[in-house]
């Protein structure tokens, strides 16, 4: 068993209240006066500090937190990501990854022998010192790897941790779904369908486990 | 291996075929029926919890896990195939119900001359005109034949629509370039999100004909003739990769399985992952003797039957019969054998991604809930000038726009794929973009074929499937013209900006197109050039059938299902009523 690591918030950098499900118990903290100096320690199931780091500063620069709202910083992709590569997803538990493994063009879809984590953990060695750099040279940072594989899941991850139900770990409080207008499940539209032709219609946001009453498994949590 | 007792029929494969034939056989004889169904049960109760776009729309929960098996892929027979190590192109279903739990019920028939392509193209433009490989060839039953199934099939799935052409007289408001149909459609047409009906009056105002998307997700309570009862839908969004919760969408699970739990006779067996099919020494004359399987805790079992169906969607039924070694399978340098050829696949792609001034509140919708129109779909527009031959439909529908799989969908004049610039774009145009889809005719090709890859194994250590498939000029000149005049509606549409489809390449495993992958035991009239006569009853033995998409020697624009199971219900009353009585070729 190694020892457990963490990931330490500090709550000023936080946007409104947080929910995180940390270790399926619920956290919940407000970034108001009283909070100020207090800081979230969230346990990490695949990630070290350093890495976890790394890993949010650059979907930061994927998502960035600026004038048009909030990004991956509030919405807790880097805690996202973290769930997603120690669940099954993270090691292609449902990949076909029998060999021999082939080059093939782009068409083939992704051919390599490495899973998510080990992609991760080559992938974030080349960004030492990512988090310690200003967003000009972090831009041009990934500018340079944007072509590789490692960069593509970082993208695609960094839109997952936005917009993803918040039991996931990401999404926390909703504010990705706040950001675009997007309600969650909800299980009837019946009467608004036709009536909005033209206008917005956004009902305040839920995620599942409200919807249902119930809590719902999440796939990263299987055993 | 365990030998069990014989059963009069065993089923590979509980979803639509599988399940309707075991309906059929369970209702109208006294048969004993074993479906084999390798996935885990579902049931419509438990799918409000499925409302996760994570969990099932993007790590694809309920579809067939490509660690246990995929198919292999390469463009041509030169190629050296390679796996697709997820599937993406196409997402086979698992489970009872199989991919129809998951999908979106878009239900339009046909078109009568889709059955006669190569006679009706040879009369029309000239044997000529067909592209020099092809491998197009009729069906050996016709529209005609078929309509009063395809009625059975949609007073099953209640299917909510507008008839264009009743007995032959044409009527307003539905599509006029539809075969004859007896009659109405059960359900009226359902409600229409904000972006179909500016397709809609978009369409219009070019002169063409759009009609409500004949839907399975109801637009009203229905009552089946079987008594099963299904509510309104309510518009949730989540029909394309989910079950739906209250089982307004038609699905086996909400319309099949209430009927079978009924049936003393039938039994459904999960977790029965079938190897092969048990027959007597191969020839002209042959006889399945039952199924190989694992179960669920890895015992090798033996289900003897006196009748076997292979209900397990296109590519695992051209498989089994592959691993089984039944039938000859395809050679297309020696021009020999029939098993794996016409392999096809929907030509399906987004020709205009429209961007608005208005919000579309994109979350509500359904499947199946639109607009579609046919003006350039088949032969219903003049190819004598044209460099291709048939076409596709048009089609804008609300499927419920999630957010992690829409998100960042922008005008290509913004450039950039993430940071400042692409997320403000991204929220701006979240609910302001809709996809107007095209779903195109594929031809076959003699190069298009499945046969057992030389590499790659499953779980149990058998050959996988290997696909070789590419498109074709007909394909890509088809796409190029649709595209065109989709982008011409989208501009009637008030779209403000349009992102145009840039043609089909080379096949893209990457890209979602449709799981409507065809061919592989193709029926016909004779055992030169089919694998199945036109009943799906196998030409070397004659207790055993195929059911499915495989059957299809050409892929069509319209989605495939009501046609699959207008045909197994043909094949169901010619087993209830003549096979059952007198077993023998039917055909």
């Amino acid at each position: 068993m190694r020892r457990r690591r963490f990931l330490t918030i500090s709550c000023t950098t936080l946007g409104g209240v947080l929910v995180y499900s940390l270790d399926r118990k619920v956290s919940l903290l407000s970034a108001n006066e009283k909070n100020k100096d207090k800081s979230l320690r969230i346990p990490l199931r695949f990630f070290d500090e350093g890495e976890a780091l790394l890993a949010a500063a650059a979907a930061s620069r994927i998502f960035p937190s600026d004038v048009s709202g909030p990004g991956a910083k509030e919405a807790g992709v880097v805690i996202y990501i973290d769930r997603q590569l120690a669940g099954p997803y993270g090691s292609d538990r449902y990949r076909y990854t029998q060999g021999p493994f082939e080059d093939a063009p782009a068409e083939f879809g992704y051919q390599g022998k490495a899973t998510p984590r080990e992609i991760y953990r080559e992938g974030l060695k080349g960004l030492t010192g990512f988090d310690q750099l200003n967003a000009e040279e972090q831009d041009a940072t990934l500018e340079r790897i944007e072509a590789s594989v490692f960069f593509s899941l970082l993208r695609q991850h960094t839109i997952e941790g936005m917009f993803c139900d918040p039991m996931h770990g990401g999404n926390a409080d909703m504010v990705g779904w706040q950001l675009i207008g997007y309600p969650g499940p909800r299980l009837n539209n019946y009467d608004e369908i036709e009536k909005y032709y033209g206008q917005a219609f956004r009902p305040k946001p839920a995620g599942l486990r409200e919807v249902s009453g119930h809590s719902v498994g999440a796939s990263e949590d299987e055993k | 291996m365990k030998t069990l007792r014989k059963a009069d029929v065993v089923i590979v494969g509980g979803g639509w075929t599988g399940l309707l034939m075991a309906k059929e056989l369970g209702a109208r004889t006294a048969l004993s029926v074993v479906v084999l169904e390798r996935g885990v049960p579902r049931s419509t109760d438990k799918y409000a919890d499925d409302m996760d776009e994570l969990d099932y729309a993007i790590r694809l929960r309920m579809m067939q896990d490509a660690a246990q098996e995929t198919v292999t892929l390469r463009h041509d027979a030169r190629g050296r195939a390679v796996p697709l190590r997820r599937y993406a192109s196409f997402l086979p279903g698992s489970g009872v119900g199989g991919a129809g739990e998951h999908w979106n019920g878009q239900c339009p028939r046909n078109l009568p001359d889709f059955f006669e392509l190569y006679s009706r193209t040879k009369e029309k433009y000239g044997v000529n005109r067909l592209p020099e490989d092809h491998a197009v060839q009729d069906w050996g039953i016709t529209y005609d034949e078929l309509e009063p199934y395809y009625t059975r099939t949609e007073r099953l799935l209640g299917l909510s629509g507008k008839a264009g052409n009743l007995r032959g007289q044409k009527v307003e408001g539905g599509n006029p370039f539809e075969g004859w149909r007896s009659e109405e459609y059960p359900t009226p047409p359902t409600k229409l999100p904000y972006f179909s009906a500016l397709f809609r009056d978009g369409a219009k105002s070019l002169g063409y004909h759009p009609y409500p998307v004949p839907a399975a997700t109801l637009s009203q309570a229905y009552t089946n003739p079987d008594g099963i009862s299904r509510p309104p839908c309510v518009y949730c969004g989540y029909c394309e990769r989910f079950g739906c919760m209250i089982g307004a969408k038609a699905q086996p699970t909400s319309v099949l399985l209430p009927v079978i739990e009924k049936k003393k006779n039938v039994t459904i067996r999960k977790g029965a992952w079938v190897r092969r099919l048990v027959h007597d020494a191969a020839g002209s004359e042959s006889r399945v003797r039952g199924v190989t399987y694992v179960d669920a805790t890895g015992n090798e079992i033996f289900q003897p039957a006196e009748i076997v169906f292979l209900a397990s969607w296109t590519l695992n039924n051209t498989r089994l019969l592959l691993l089984s070694g039944i039938g000859e399978p395809y050679n297309p340098g020696a021009g020999k054998g029939t098993l794996g050829r016409n392999l096809t696949h929907q030509v399906s792609f987004a020709a205009a991604t429209a961007f608005f001034a208005k919000p579309l509140n994109r979350f509500m919708g359904s499947g199946a809930s639109g607009m579609l129109l046919s003006d350039f779909d088949g032969d219903n527009f003049d190819h004598s000038q044209l460099s291709f031959l048939r076409g596709g439909l048009l089609e804008a529908r609300n499927t419920g726009a999630h957010p992690i799989g829409e998100f960042g969908e922008v005008p290509h004049r913004v450039g950039s794929r993430w940071g400042s610039t692409w997320k403000k774009a991204g929220i701006e145009y979240f609910d302001r973009v809709g996809r107007i889809v095209v779903s195109g005719e594929h031809l076959a090709y003699k190069g298009n074929y499945m046969d057992l890859d030389p590499t790659y194994k499953d779980r149990c250590g058998d050959a996988l499937l290997r696909l070789t498939l590419n498109w074709r000029e007909n394909e890509r000149r088809m796409a190029e013209l649709l595209t065109e005049k989709t982008v011409e509606i989208a501009r009637a549409m008030g779209a403000t900006e349009v992102n145009t489809f840039p043609g089909l390449r080379n096949y893209d495993s990457r890209r979602y197109q449709s799981t409507h992958v065809q061919g592989g035991t193709i029926l016909g009239t004779s055992p030169e050039s089919s694998v199945v006569n036109t009943y799906g009853q196998h030409w070397q033995a004659a207790n055993l059938f195929v059911l499915g998409g495989s059957l299809f020697p050409t892929g069509g624009g319209a989605n495939p299902t009501p046609t699959i199971l207008a045909m197994t219900y043909r094949t169901a009353d010619a087993v209830a009523e003549r096979y059952v009585k007198r077993p023998g070729p039917l055909a």
